[in-house]
């Protein structure tokens, strides 16, 4: 599938696309298909997203979500590997279980 | 230190007001991130992978107790309680907000703190000697040159928009505690036979994808010359340089294109009419700095004695104080790689803990170091005990300086949007690995440097052994390089073969350092070692 | 908006500027536009005729227009030095200070952008090529010590 992901503007914090609005969860993450220069364009434009890309991703197999192909998205959907209690889920142990 | 007057404060504080502007431009739609996004550089923002971060100066690594408390301050209430020491001796902020950018820059120009030029293709953080006014062994304090520097290369109106980024070192000692030779630009403060003070200046060091060590271009520069001789090595690149591949920009590749010689020959010239203009800071600018970095009122007839019943300060006394000038004192490192723990990350009570010590043992005053360690530079011998009990209770205890746990890592994957691999995660493993005192005392001096992409922020070219994080197919793969070095004998570390996963390089350092205790000689250096043996055998004892 | 921005009192030349290496060979020619990439010390001989020098940044991070700049001022050239392209409003102090004094960028100027960005610094903490008296352009050291 392919998702898209940026930055908020204003706070800097990781967002994924849901289809009508700006997530801060890789679960909430939308297929956009082939819409992805439109949206992007439209949600740069009105700075609703800042540095905003199309990426590839599966849904995760245990149902845990939507997986970002790259690892380097994964880190940012999760949150720094070294620091679970600064990632979105800190208290859940197997929240970054699938990041590397 | 430096202190600032009416002019220092009316800059920063009219740079503050700037990018203020320039933010709420920028949060208007005013400004697409296109052109946002140099503005925000100037002033140290970057966009990484989870938020924006801030990259605070430290003006030669020297920052004082109300400076360190501020900064506490913020990493409470504009980050997430923490922040991390750089390799260049400045601070780090990784959870900044964008809308709350421009109060927090406001804040810090209160303690006389900015954000200007630490990162972009600006000339930055000028790094110095972290036991400068404190070591004996040099000829004066270098960190007046290095404010004077600061200060002339704040705002140059022709640098605006250098080709790259642009860094400068400054020394006053034989020994190099700043690798001077890994900056583009570094000046080394000497003394002629007339007893006149000098530079011996270097040029188009520089590490990131291709490194090269700087060479010595100039013998002598007399100091009252430096800014005539700056803008014309400025000049010279900023004409010269490429603009059509940002991997070729910097000066280490001018310098090495157009060769040491033509280089120089060509800085001489526009030196030559620059000195004619006359425009050099007066001695008298000088004399002003340097009054701000007179020697603090050091005691006289302080005892020298250490108690070293406690086996456990003992070993902290053998491994992080180091000899003062000013007898009856000492230097005094500080760890920030505790074993398992995020090399240079500090909390903010940490933060708060090491300038109460500073306030009280340390005139106030500490010092950052490109080794991601903090130092306490002016403690009494006899306060030294109740330096290390305050120390050890806040997890800043351990006695590891420039052993192999003192690990050097950028913030790797986990953090920045260049990198390749984690880089983290490895450092706590190997600290791990190697955590016994004994062992590591055993081993000696090893200076272990990952990067976690070919960036090289955590200077793995300059690692006796270094560690470069690749992407190999998609994975987190790692180079292993042999025989780098920042000090005085400046070298270049050497891949030592095919790369490894995380755990096994782990493995392959062990079976690295296993080779170097086989063949050393008696208190050899592992460095040592490496350059009287080589690879070969090395690569041996890795690969089989 | 402004379109253009000039610190100029006389008329502004009217004929069109001429690359570098035409203008070499062209003697009546008084405009000549410098490309990032030119050395603005190949006028040195020329500089007597020359009225109007474009300087040029084709990106707005290619700052070796500054330098062009500030050398001609030091080679003594006193007619105007306008700056095109890729200009950003930001940087326009900077400018003035390496010695332009006209500005015609790509994208319009907004003039209270303008205005605030030349009224921005009251200092400047080292001497370049800033416009002979102007109130400024004594360096802090200078005010320092007198």
């Amino acid at each position: 599938m392919k998702i898209l992901t940026g930055n908020d503007l204003k706070t800097g914090r990781v967002v994924w696309w849901d289809g009508a609005g700006w997530s801060a969860h890789v679960e909430d993450a939308a297929d956009v298909g082939d819409a992805a220069d439109a949206i992007l364009a439209l949600e740069d434009a009105a700075c609703r997203v800042n540095g905003g890309y199309a990426i590839e991703a599966e849904p995760d197999p245990a149902g845990r979500g939507v997986r970002p192909a790259h690892i380097k998205d994964r880190v940012r959907a999760y949150g720094p590997t070294v620091r679970p209690d600064l990632t979105l889920k800190p208290a859940d142990p197997e929240a970054g279980t699938w990041v590397i | 230190m430096y202190r600032y007057d009416q002019y220092d404060h009316a800059m920063v504080q009219a740079r503050v007001e700037e990018f203020r502007d320039q933010t709420r431009r920028r949060l208007e739609g005013k400004l697409t991130d296109d052109q946002f996004k140099p503005l925000r550089l100037k002033n140290g923002l970057y966009l990484q992978l989870h938020a924006y971060m801030l990259r605070v100066a430290i003006p030669y690594g020297t920052l004082n107790t109300v400076q360190m408390r501020k900064l506490a301050d913020i990493a409470r209430r504009y980050d997430r309680g923490y922040g991390h020491f750089t390799t260049r001796q400045n601070i780090q902020y990784n959870w900044i907000k964008l809308e709350e950018a421009p109060d927090l820059l406001a804040e810090l120009a209160e303690v006389e703190m900015h954000a200007i030029q630490t990162s972009g293709e600006s000339i930055r953080n000028v790094s110095a000697d972290q036991y400068a006014g404190a070591a004996a062994d040099e000829i004066m304090d270098p960190r007046p040159w290095a404010e004077m520097i600061r200060q002339m290369t704040t705002f140059m109106p022709e640098f605006s928009y250098l080709p790259r980024k642009f860094k400068i070192a400054v020394i006053a000692s034989a020994a190099d505690r700043a690798a001077l030779r890994w900056h583009d630009f570094a000046v080394r403060i000497v003394r002629n036979a007339a007893g006149e003070d000098g530079f011996e200046v270097y040029a188009g060091g520089g590490m990131g994808r291709t490194p090269f060590i700087a060479y010595r271009i100039r013998e002598f520069l007399p100091t009252g010359q430096l800014l005539s001789y700056m803008q014309a090595v400025l000049r010279v690149w900023n004409r010269n340089a490429r603009r059509d591949n940002i991997h070729k920009q910097r000066m280490k590749i001018l310098v090495h294109e157009l060769g040491e010689d033509e280089f120089r020959r060509q800085v001489e010239d526009e030196f030559a009419s620059f000195v004619a203009m006359d425009e050099d800071f007066p001695q008298a600018e000088y004399d002003r700095i340097a009054a701000y970095f007179a020697p603090p009122p050091f005691e006289t007839g302080l005892s020298t004695d250490i108690n070293r019943v406690d086996p456990d300060f003992a070993l902290w006394v053998d491994r992080q104080v180091v000899a003062h000038k000013a007898p009856g004192y000492a230097i005094v490192n500080i760890s920030l790689k505790p074993v398992g723990g995020i090399p240079g990350d500090i909390s903010a009570d940490q933060m708060d803990l090491v300038a109460d010590l500073a306030e009280r043992f340390s005139f106030a005053e500490i010092r950052a170091t490109h080794a991601q360690n903090l130092v306490l530079p002016h403690v009494r011998m006899a306060d030294l005990h109740a330096v290390w009990t305050a120390l050890d209770a806040a997890g800043l205890g351990d006695a590891n300086l420039d052993l192999v746990t003192d690990i050097i890592a950028c913030p790797g994957l986990d953090y920045c949007s260049l990198a390749n691999a984690r880089s983290i995660p490895l450092a706590q493993k190997l600290s791990e690995r190697f955590a016994d005192p004994a062992r590591q005392a055993d081993i000696g001096e090893l200076k272990l440097k990952i990067s976690g992409c070919i960036n090289a922020c955590g200077h793995h070219h300059a690692g006796n052994i270094g560690i470069l994080g690749v992407d190999r197919k998609g994975s987190e793969s790692y180079q292993l390089l042999l025989g780098g070095s920042g000090d005085e004998e400046t070298s270049q570390a050497k891949i030592a073969g095919p790369g490894f996963d995380e755990d096994g390089i782990v493995d392959a350092i062990e079976r690295t350092i296993e080779h170097y205790r086989t063949v050393r000689a008696p208190k050899e250096r592992f460095i040592d070692t490496y350059r009287r043996v080589g690879m070969d055998g090395f690569k041996e004892a890795i690969y089989g | 908006m402004a379109d253009a921005l000039r610190f100029r009192d006389h008329p502004a030349a009217d004929e069109p500027a001429v690359s570098l290496d035409a203008f070499l060979n062209q003697p009546e020619a008084a405009s000549v536009r410098i490309e990032a990439g030119d050395d603005v010390r190949r006028l040195a001989p020329v500089l007597a005729r020359t009225r109007l020098i474009e300087v040029d940044f084709p990106k707005f991070r290619d700052g070796r227009g500054f330098s062009s700049a500030r050398i001609l001022r030091e080679m003594g050239y006193a007619g105007e030095i306008k700056a095109t392209g890729d200009v950003l409003v930001d940087l326009v102090w900077f400018m003035r200070r390496c010695g332009f004094d006209s500005f015609a960028p790509d994208a319009p100027f907004d003039a209270a952008d303008v205005e605030a960005a030349l009224a921005r610094y009251p200092y400047v903490y080292q001497p370049a090529a800033d416009p002979p008296g102007s109130s400024w352009a004594v360096p802090i050291w200078k005010l320092r010590h007198g």
